[in-house]
């Protein structure tokens, strides 16, 4: 599948709070395919960039350009924050919550969301209230909330931070399964485990900005910058 | 503690009984009170919801201007509505005064802003928990705003409550707009305070237990069909 949202094409773009720089100026092209995984220590702006991209932060200098344009592209697109967002609602109407806002019929609606409940292993819970889940049912709430509306890109800000081992496998194995179906992937991560099972493509950040971006086995194998090879390393880098 | 007894048992007797003139009086304080509820939700959850939300230049002065009107003295409110009603005044064309109508004008200026205050904060606090959410599924602004009341809706049922308590209880300004007019514009308040000056304490007494019968019975049914206390709901 090829999606008509790629290539993104980033042009300088920076987004500012209060005259501090978040992130950038960050220029790169993504095309439609794989895991791109956004590393970085902790305030380097992986969070800023995700927000960036995804058009919820303020772009305050540059361009970002998707091959068709705005309106359409932000429509195929999701975004998975590190906390889930619950609605104060029952999982099966916060799974179908994206499908209601897009006109779907309540019956097609509930119908979509009950496979989503069952592919992400919350089919026994759809009538409970979403915030008495455990975080990892949560996420996996969020996760199919994301993806219910078949988007073309789903943006994942560090989606497994705090949750166990199964948790996080789970999740992954259904990431893997998005990404089989070709959605793109944007994922941020301080787990260098999970971004060596996951990327495809990496950027390394620091101080807001790209510090190296390069296909994933190029990264872990051969980082090109002293900074990056010191962060695979596990020393702390500034 | 005899005249308490007495009015106990003068309030069972005018309920057990179905006193016509008792019934009439509740029915006419349900009537002006849910009437004034309706339109105050109108105006309250709306604007609670639009300060909750959206960014203004007088955002600040009208949160403060409807806090600092959660303490409006009724009888100002009464006076001041008399004024605008009376023959003199311009809406006195419309001969509203001593009218239902009037009485219900008075308990909605009372209202809206504490209606419209404790809606705001419960939607403010669900808004900035919503906020990163609801904009990255790029919803409208209507549909943001359906989504907060929706979900916001047991803590606004909490909002309509204080507003149904503070306008059945109501007095002042009623008495002034309203006129305590006999099978026209007497409701219970109303009577409670005639029957006081009457020195007819037992039937004043009476009065006043039915009238807190009467909203516990309101507030429980609400509650009940709001299903506020269910286990794991908001």
């Amino acid at each position: 599948m090829v999606s008509a949202l790629f290539p993104l094409v980033v042009d300088g773009a920076v987004t500012r709070r209060r005259g501090k720089v978040l992130a950038g100026p960050v220029s790169l092209t993504l095309d439609g395919a794989g895991t791109a995984v956004v590393i970085g220590p902790n305030g380097s702006g992986k969070t800023s960039l995700l927000r960036l991209l995804h058009g919820t932060a303020r772009l305050n200098e540059g361009r970002i350009t998707w091959a068709c344009g705005l309106t359409e592209a932000r429509a195929r697109q999701s975004f998975v924050f590190q906390r889930p967002v619950m609605l104060r609602r029952t999982v099966l109407e916060n799974i179908l919550y994206p499908l209601r806002l897009r006109g779907v019929a309540a019956g097609e609606a509930r119908k979509e969301a009950l496979i989503w409940a069952k592919r992400v292993g919350l089919s026994d819970a759809v009538d409970v209230p979403a915030t008495v889940l455990s975080g990892g049912e949560q996420q996996k709430l969020a996760l199919a909330r994301a993806l219910i509306t078949a988007p073309d890109v789903v943006f994942l800000d560090e989606p497994c931070a705090s949750l166990d081992g199964r948790a996080t496998r789970e999740i992954e194995e259904l990431l893997c399964e998005v990404r089989a179906a070709g959605t793109r992937l944007i994922l941020a991560t301080h787990d260098m485990g999970q971004a060596r099972r996951l990327a495809d493509t990496v950027l390394f950040l620091l101080h807001g900005r790209i510090h190296e971006l390069a296909p994933a086995r190029a990264f872990f194998e051969r980082p090109q910058t002293a900074e990056a090879a010191a962060f695979l390393k596990g020393d702390i880098v500034e | 503690m005899a005249e308490l007894w007495n009015g106990l048992v003068q309030a069972f007797w005018l309920i057990v009984s179905v006193d016509a003139e008792l019934l009439e009086i509740a029915l006419r304080s349900l009537h002006v009170t849910l009437t004034a509820l309706v339109i105050a939700a109108m105006i309250a959850l709306p604007l609670a919801g639009v300060l909750a939300v959206r960014r203004f230049r007088w955002r600040r002065f009208v949160i403060a201007v409807l806090n600092a009107l959660m303490g409006l003295p009724p009888v100002v409110v009464g006076l001041i509505v008399y004024v605008i009603l009376s023959r003199s005044g311009p809406l006195g064309v419309f001969g509203l005064l001593f009218t239902p109508t009037a009485m219900i004008i008075a308990q909605v200026i009372i209202i809206v802003p504490l209606m419209a205050s404790i809606a705001h904060q419960s939607l403010r606090e669900l808004w900035q928990e919503y906020h990163d959410l609801l904009i990255s599924m790029n919803v409208t602004e209507g549909q943001k705003m359906r989504t907060l009341l929706w979900d916001a809706r047991r803590a606004l049922l909490t909002a309509a409550l204080a507003g149904f308590g503070r306008a059945i209880g109501e007095v002042g300004a009623i008495m002034i707009v309203g006129g305590n007019i006999d099978h026209a514009t007497r409701v219970l308040t109303t009577a409670i305070a005639l029957e006081t000056g009457r020195g007819d304490f037992a039937l004043a007494l009476a009065l006043g237990f039915v009238l807190i019968a009467l909203t516990v019975a309101i507030n429980m049914t609400i509650h009940w069909l709001g299903q506020t206390e269910r286990d794991g709901r908001w």
